[in-house]
């Protein structure tokens, strides 16, 4: 399959694989920003098959996991309204808010919708004037202009019955929070291939320069992946710390101009904490003023919600104290995700309606107790670690 | 919804509550598809039921009707039984066309041919105008087994080969991008076959099969699992080896799903005996819905219980059974 089969070619895989060995001096620690290449080096093994001197930092946790706690219960509470019908993304479906998540509400008899484009949402609340069609706007900058054109269509189509949940978080902000945290152990980043295609490279320039370190940009197939750990390494050895582009087929310096136009007039940037992180000045978008009246979070009042987030922990900091390279988010939303699975009973089932039990490893890798919270195992044994990471996030589109 | 999707909670619903709260009613019970009980004479009949709730009724490839035939006689088929006889029950919305209805019935009338069966006997409910989705139907149904055929899934031993029976995801693929309105360059058509032939095919070149399964919901990685699990073996396959089309491939890719998850409806997949291998792959071959057949990995006695993927790169990674349904993911 054109763009596919070349880019997994096994003889060029372990081609790169030598020249990273070759290349590497030192150990290294290089952070993946985006779940979709933590997927594919999940997926394909690349973590096994790599170097142990080129460590991989999971992070800083995609943008499903990282939704804060507080729009979730948000989320919930409007979705569980009589007269809204509540639309998202699949994988959104099963991040757990304080007490339940949208299959729950669901089951409970909300009308809830997987869908897989914004603008089907928007075509809904055509289909039913009668309800309130709300769409969960969440991702990095990939989704976004997606989501931003929903909006114009929604006001340009007349719809009063349509509106936004946005929660979007963006890359840079969060590179620059991580590089500025006294613990991190970050070297150099694989920017998100999908985010860039949006927004260019440009705005990692500064980063580059400012943090002394390489950010490459790198796609999701195994090939990609491993040529920007290769350039990544390169560029460590020798000292240089620089924005470099290793997905060239789908990202140009400037970015998609007129989606960033549509996104500068649908979103302005704000404050938004990052859950298992912490607030990260700037690192998101809400809509616009302009847009006012489709912002679900001023068209439902959901009266005052109070959450305590499990852990606001520091950033990650690869192998940390728990001695892995997994970054905090995820593991966070894994404490959370926990206690509703063993809620007193040992036998695996959850109490009540039937529903959809939290995305936790299966029985016989938990061996009693809390131990897929333990560290996985060494990477060159077959892992186990594809189904203890983010199981919430692990594909493309950043 | 999970509970139904055919994965670890369907697993765990059966394991955790039917069996425990059935008691000694289900003291006989086979967690599997389809029970053998022997006669006096000893004659094996097996006896299967499945219900059919799909959405949209009229998909690329079949209809509920079709699949509600031929899914019970494939879990018949998947002990090696020739199916006899079928009863068919339907739950009707109130609403309901009786053109669509005449033309599921008459679906399933053709389907019982194909298959070489009799629709028996039935029953017919009505529910209330929005309280359901149109149509469901249970298809309960008996086969006999032929003398010998010995087919269970902790029959699996190391050195076993697996084999499946055709191009996977098919089924899955075709039903999602019809109910949701994705189109993928080509038109994907759902697998819809009955199995029995196919079985009594590959039970004529060697009457020594030691496991079959047809991997519906949860797709092969569910039945590769199952028969992981209840065999105590590992198994081992490569990623290279899988019959995946193109069109299941790029739908796959696009929608963030594995084909390995993804349900079929007209495959197996068989452990076989190394020595007996290669007469039962040709043998698959030789019918109508084998043509694709392929080797596609072996039973090991190393990581008991756990299904282990070749990856293309040559590294190895952990294969669970879905969780539940399966999600698209943008993340």
């Amino acid at each position: 399959m054109k763009y596919l089969d070349e880019f997994n070619d096994p003889a060029l895989a372990r081609l790169l694989f030598e020249q990273i060995d070759a290349a590497a001096t030192k150990s290294w620690a290089i952070m993946e920003v985006c779940g979709g290449q933590t997927h594919s080096i999940i997926r394909n093994g690349i973590d096994q098959l790599l170097t142990d001197r080129v460590e991989l930092i999971h992070g800083p946790g995609c943008p499903v996991c990282v939704t804060p706690l507080e729009m979730i219960d948000r989320a919930l509470a409007i979705a569980s309204r009589p007269n809204v019908l509540f639309t998202s993304f699949g994988d959104m479906l099963r991040v757990p808010g304080s007490r339940e998540d949208l299959f729950s509400v669901k089951a409970k008899g909300g009308d809830v919708r997987v869908v897989y484009s914004p603008l089907d949402a928007v075509n809904l609340a055509q289909e039913h004037p009668d309800k309130e069609v709300v769409f969960f706007g969440v991702g990095f900058e990939t989704t976004a202009p997606a989501n931003a054109m929903a909006v114009f269509q929604a006001r340009d189509r007349g719809l009063r019955n349509f509106s936004m949940l946005v929660s979007h978080v963006l890359v840079p902000p969060a590179i620059e929070a991580l590089m500025t945290s006294p613990t991190s152990r970050v070297q150099g980043f694989l920017a998100a291939g999908h985010v860039c295609t949006v927004m260019g490279t440009r705005q990692y320039e500064p980063l580059a320069q400012q943090y002394r370190v390489p950010i490459v940009v790198t796609g999701f197939e195994p090939l990609d992946v491993l040529d920007g750990i290769r350039r990544c390494v390169l560029q460590l050895e020798s000292g240089r710390a620089e924005v470099e582009n290793a997905y060239p087929r789908a990202v140009r310096a400037e970015g998609n101009l007129p989606a960033q136009e549509m996104l500068a007039k649908v979103f302005e940037t704000c404050d938004r904490p990052w859950r298992g992180i912490g607030m990260i000045p700037m690192s998101g978008w809400r809509l616009a003023p302009e847009f006012a009246a489709f912002d679900a979070e001023r068209r439902f009042d959901v009266g005052e919600l109070s959450v305590s987030e499990p852990e606001a922990r520091t950033l990650p900091r690869g192998r940390s104290a728990a001695g892995h390279t997994q970054a905090g988010p995820v593991r966070v939303l894994r404490q959370g995700v926990h206690p509703s699975h063993t809620d007193g009973r040992d036998d695996g089932l959850q109490r009540g309606r039937l529903c959809r039990l939290l995305p936790v490893p299966p029985a016989r890798s938990a061996g009693g107790g809390a131990s897929w919270l333990r560290p996985p195992p060494h990477r060159r044994s077959t892992s186990r670690a594809g189904r203890a990471r983010c199981r919430f996030g692990t594909r493309t589109a950043s | 919804m999970g509970h139904g999707g055919g994965g670890q909670l369907s697993a765990e619903l059966v394991q955790h509550l039917f069996l425990p709260s059935f008691g000694e009613a289900a003291r006989t019970a086979t967690p599997t598809d389809a029970h053998v009980l022997t006669l006096g004479n000893g004659v094996r009949l097996a006896f299967s039921t499945d219900t059919y709730v799909v959405r949209p009724l009229f998909f690329p490839g079949g209809n509920i009707g079709e699949l509600a035939v031929y899914g019970t006689v494939n879990d018949l088929a998947m002990s090696g039984a020739q199916p006899l006889a079928l009863s068919t029950g339907f739950v009707l919305e109130e609403g309901l066309e009786m053109d669509v209805l005449g033309r599921i019935a008459a679906a399933m009338g053709a389907a019982a041919l194909k298959a070489g069966l009799q629709l028996v006997t039935g029953d017919t409910k009505v529910v209330e105008h929005g309280h359901g989705d149109g149509v469901y139907i249970n298809t309960a149904g008996i086969g006999v087994l032929p003398a010998g055929a010995d087919i269970r899934p902790d029959r699996a031993r190391p050195g076993d080969v697996v084999i499946v029976s055709g191009e996977i995801g098919l089924h899955g693929i075709a039903v999602l991008s019809l109910r949701e309105g994705l189109e993928f360059g080509t038109e994907l058509r759902s697998d819809t076959a009955p199995l029995n032939h196919l079985v009594a095919a590959m039970l004529a070149a060697c009457p020594d099969i030691h496991a079959l399964r047809d991997p519906t919901r949860g797709g092969l990685a569910a039945s590769l699992c199952e028969i992981a699990e209840t065999a105590q073996v590992g198994i081992e396959f490569d990623e290279r080896s899988l019959p995946v089309p193109e069109a299941v491939r790029a739908a796959c890719g696009f929608l963030g799903l594995d084909p390995i998850h993804v349900a079929n409806e007209g495959k197996l997949v068989a452990i076989v005996a190394p020595d007996h291998a290669e007469a039962v792959l040709a043998a698959m071959r030789a019918t109508d819905v084998g043509g694709s057949a392929a080797i596609i990995g072996r039973v090991v006695e190393e990581n008991g219980g756990v299904v282990v993927a070749r990856t293309g790169l040559g590294s190895t990674r952990i294969v669970d059974r879905p969780l539940g349904e399966q999600l698209p993911r943008i993340c």
